[in-house]
């Protein structure tokens, strides 16, 4: 079947989610016709996210239809190179979506920024440490740009975002009550902080008397309606839980859908086409430049769209496939340790402590997604980490996400699993306990890769992406080490029970954990190490973009967010001052 | 939900007797209140294996299909309703073998350790893992007896009121955020109860809580 050959437009998106619907606007806005391609399908937030269909654990958390359709496609997984991978034939410890809005129409909400040193993990480390610091095999490396380069992006997703929070460092000056370890920003968050929780109060008081500087996580559930730089007007949140994993009924999370997708499809030089597909980049002859994207619509007709520049803006794992099928950038080969694409894939760490209480009520489903109070004293390189066998950290939280019942119920350890001990258990302490959790950095190694799987499909016939992972000894001794600072915090808030978890043994795809999945097509400095430049630009093709969580070296501690959709800024404006100007490479 | 209502879709009355005697060993009735079997699970479980989810429908369901390690996750060619059709057969011709009772006919000792059996792999059954068989039991139990009772478990919200748990958030929790260890005991609200015009909405669409009386704010 020949493809239909379409119209040509000067840019073509690849997904709408965080980093396409940015994209999108900001081209659109620089006047360039401009169409986006989502394989999911249309949401109308007033229709498809009606209050009370929402607040529906079982729908949102277990068979959710704006998560991917793994029917269709999905990874394979495998521990390590000798094992075979097989496919993740449901969800689990990961949920990309599959709507317009892309995965961040469930996001949790949380919007921190990385730390400054994040973006030169290897070079600081080295510096501090030496290099014998640095694991075998560890491919963790700096980012090509800086903090300071980006921070002006930060505030300006932050404002989109409508993000609350109070500053910890402007301009250089620590703010009390904020996070004294964050970089320095120009200004402050759009929205006020929210209150802390009962739990959140607790565990700030506990860590006041161990002598740490506790702060209330900056969110983008709107804590205050908020009016953003679109015109567009987004809800307050009513903190009723049904948070992450779940679409918010109140218009108050922001996402593509609140933020920018109003704005943008009043637009006549933009198109909107979901249900379609994109299955590959076209090459020119000499592969040196794209010709535009092939996809399949609803219907699995086949059409070609041709366009100037192509954006890849769709999850981490599409980015990397997408490239490995197109043939763009040398894919990576980790027994030689040669090649970009599908280096550097890395997840989150995690870890906590559980701490039961007998006469406490912490009304634990008030809230939503990230609302908790941290600690960012074992972030990074906030700390020394001389005498320690780790580098890298996490912080430290007690989140009031809304505890919502199936999965959320915690009973002390020791209790069955099922009976009637456990029911009087789960009776007496779902509204008595809540969890210091550890929110880690993953570092990136040579064995941790994606590429294509050499036996399972998709629907299209098309090879499914493969991931091979597992932690390192640098993950499970950084959450051991660090849940030992969290058990002492927790002591002091004096819980009857405490239980301990560390990121520990084997990666496990069943259980939850977070849609952190980052790297393959990583950003960088030197194109023997990066499948893109600093401005999130093809190496190889010059008039394609790879933007989105498949930048990252490595992950950081603090959730990707915030930070993916500063890239998104970020490679918006190196597009529209630079790239539009003299198309070609940027560096 | 009227019992009339609840016309089974994919389970056989065998089934049926065998899950309801299965899932009130998982959540027993107590002084607590309901069990899983007055709440509706095996309806709940169901109308869960009648649903997409029965067959998988969004699972990916291509071969080959080797064993995999336990961190590859679920890798049986077979889908829900496949494994309960095949498991509690073959589980009361154990049950047969080792105590001459199907299972629901067994005392409840019996039944825990059979349950126990299952849980952990002791108990061998020829078709599929019992383990597997009953970690999706206990999964479905619990979501049964926690989901909103639009799923026709969870009945009469007997899951929520044993947590606490308020269902349908109002739209005033801001305001009570600050009400430090000040238990937030109210009438919880489901999807089913607004659907069917039971509960005030306010005119954010969300429901007005009626708080409980404090005889049945301090019963847990």
């Amino acid at each position: 079947m020949s493809a239909t050959r379409l119209k040509p437009v000067d840019a073509v998106v690849v997904g709408t989610g965080i980093v396409g619907s940015i994209l999108s606007k900001e081209l659109a806005d620089a006047g360039l016709k401009v169409v986006a391609l989502e394989r999911g399908r249309m949401i109308d937030p007033q229709h498809d996210f009606a209050s009370p269909s929402t607040y529906d654990e079982l729908k949102y958390d277990r068979h959710s239809d704006i998560f991917q359709d793994l029917s269709r496609e999905t990874i394979t997984f495998r521990n390590n190179a000798r094992e075979t991978a097989l496919p993740m034939r449901e969800m689990g410890s990961f949920k990309p979506g599959e709507a317009v809005g892309g995965t961040s129409l469930h996001w949790g909400t949380h919007a921190r920024r990385l730390l400054p040193w994040d973006f030169e993990t290897r070079s600081r480390t080295v510096e501090r440490y030496g290099k014998s610091r640095m694991p075998a095999g560890c491919t963790s490396q700096d980012w090509g740009l800086t903090y300071d380069e980006l921070e002006p992006y930060y505030d300006q997703f932050e404002h989109l975002y409508g993000v609350g929070g109070k500053a910890g460092n402007l301009n250089g000056e620590i703010q009390p009550g904020g996070n004294p370890f964050e970089g320095p920003r120009s200004r402050e968050f759009p929205n006020p902080p929210s209150p802390m929780t009962y739990a959140g109060t607790m565990f700030a008081n506990a860590c006041r008397e161990l002598g740490y500087h506790p702060h209330v996580n900056p969110v983008a559930a709107q804590t205050q309606a908020y009016v953003n730089p679109y015109k567009l007007m987004l809800g307050q949140c009513i903190r009723g839980g049904f948070c992450s994993s779940h679409a918010c009924s109140m218009g108050a999370k922001a996402n593509p859908l609140t933020t920018v997708m109003p704005a943008l499809l009043k637009q006549a030089n933009f198109e909107l086409r979901p249900l379609s597909n994109v299955v590959k980049v076209n090459l020119d002859s000499d592969r040196k430049r794209a010709t535009g994207v092939t996809y399949l619509d609803a219907s699995g007709r086949e059409f070609e769209q041709p366009a100037d520049l192509a954006i890849l803006a769709a999850y981490t794992f599409n980015n990397v496939r997408l490239m490995l099928l197109s043939g763009i950038g040398r894919p990576y080969d980790p027994d030689a340790n040669r090649g970009v694409v599908g280096r550097n894939y890395s997840y989150q760490s995690a870890g906590g402590v559980t701490c039961f209480f007998e006469e406490k009520a912490f009304n634990p489903f008030m809230g939503g997604g990230a609302r908790g109070t941290a600690i960012d004293e074992y972030n990074g390189d906030n700390f020394d980490h001389s005498g320690l066998d780790f580098f890298g950290g996490a912080y430290v939280a007690v989140a009031s996400g809304g505890a919502m019942p199936i999965r959320s119920i915690r009973v002390p350890p020791g209790t069955p699993r099922w009976g009637a001990e456990w029911k009087r258990a789960a009776a007496r302490y779902y509204q008595r306990n809540l969890t210091v959790r550890l929110h880690g950095a993953c570092q990136s190694y040579r064995q941790n890769h994606l590429d294509l799987d050499p036996t399972y499909r998709d629907a299209n016939g098309l090879p499914l992406l493969r991931m091979t992972f597992d932690w390192g000894d640098n993950e499970r001794s950084a959450s051991a080490w660090i849940l030992g600072k969290a058990e002492e915090i927790a002591r002091a808030m004096n819980p009857s029970r405490m239980h301990a978890q560390p990121t520990a043994g084997h990666y496990d795809i069943v259980p939850y954990q977070s849609t952190h999945n980052m790297g393959g097509a990583v950003m960088g400095a030197d194109p023997a190490t990066s499948a893109v430049n600093k401005y999130l630009q093809s190496w190889d093709v010059s008039n394609v973009f790879v933007i989105g969580g498949s930048a990252f070296p490595q992950n950081s501690a603090n959730p990707p967010t915030a930070t993916i959709g500063t890239l998104a800024c970020w490679a918006a404006d190196a597009i529209k001052d630079q790239y539009l100007k003299r198309p070609g490479a940027l560096v | 939900m009227t019992e009339e209502a609840r016309a089974f879709g994919y389970l056989t009355q065998p089934e049926i007797r065998f899950l309801d005697a299965a899932v009130e060993r998982l959540i027993p009735a107590d002084e607590l209140g309901p069990g899983a079997k007055e709440a509706g699970v095996t309806y709940f479980i169901d109308q869960q294996l009648a649903s997409v989810w029965g067959s998988h429908g969004r699972n990916y369901r291509a071969g080959p299909w080797p064993e995999g390690t336990p961190q590859q996750g679920f890798q049986s060619r077979l889908t829900p309703r496949e494994i309960y059709r095949a498991a509690i057969r073959e589980v009361n011709v154990h049950c047969l073998k080792r105590f001459q009772k199907v299972f629901e006919y067994l005392a409840p000792r019996e039944q825990d350790e059979v349950l126990e059996g299952l849980e952990s792999g002791a108990i061998e059954l020829p078709s599929l893992s019992s383990k597997l068989f009953f970690a999706l039991l206990l999964r479905n139990a619990m979501e049964g007896y926690f989901a909103d009772p639009i799923y026709g478990g969870n009945r009469d919200k007997a899951g929520w009121r044993l947590i606490g748990f308020p269902g349908v958030p109002a739209s005033n929790y801001n305001d009570l955020i600050g009400e430090h260890n000040v238990p937030y005991r109210v009438e919880p609200v489901s999807i089913l109860d607004i659907q069917q015009g039971k509960v005030k909405l306010d005119s954010q669409g969300l429901p007005k809580h009626v708080k409980l009386k404090d005889e049945e704010r301090n019963a847990r």
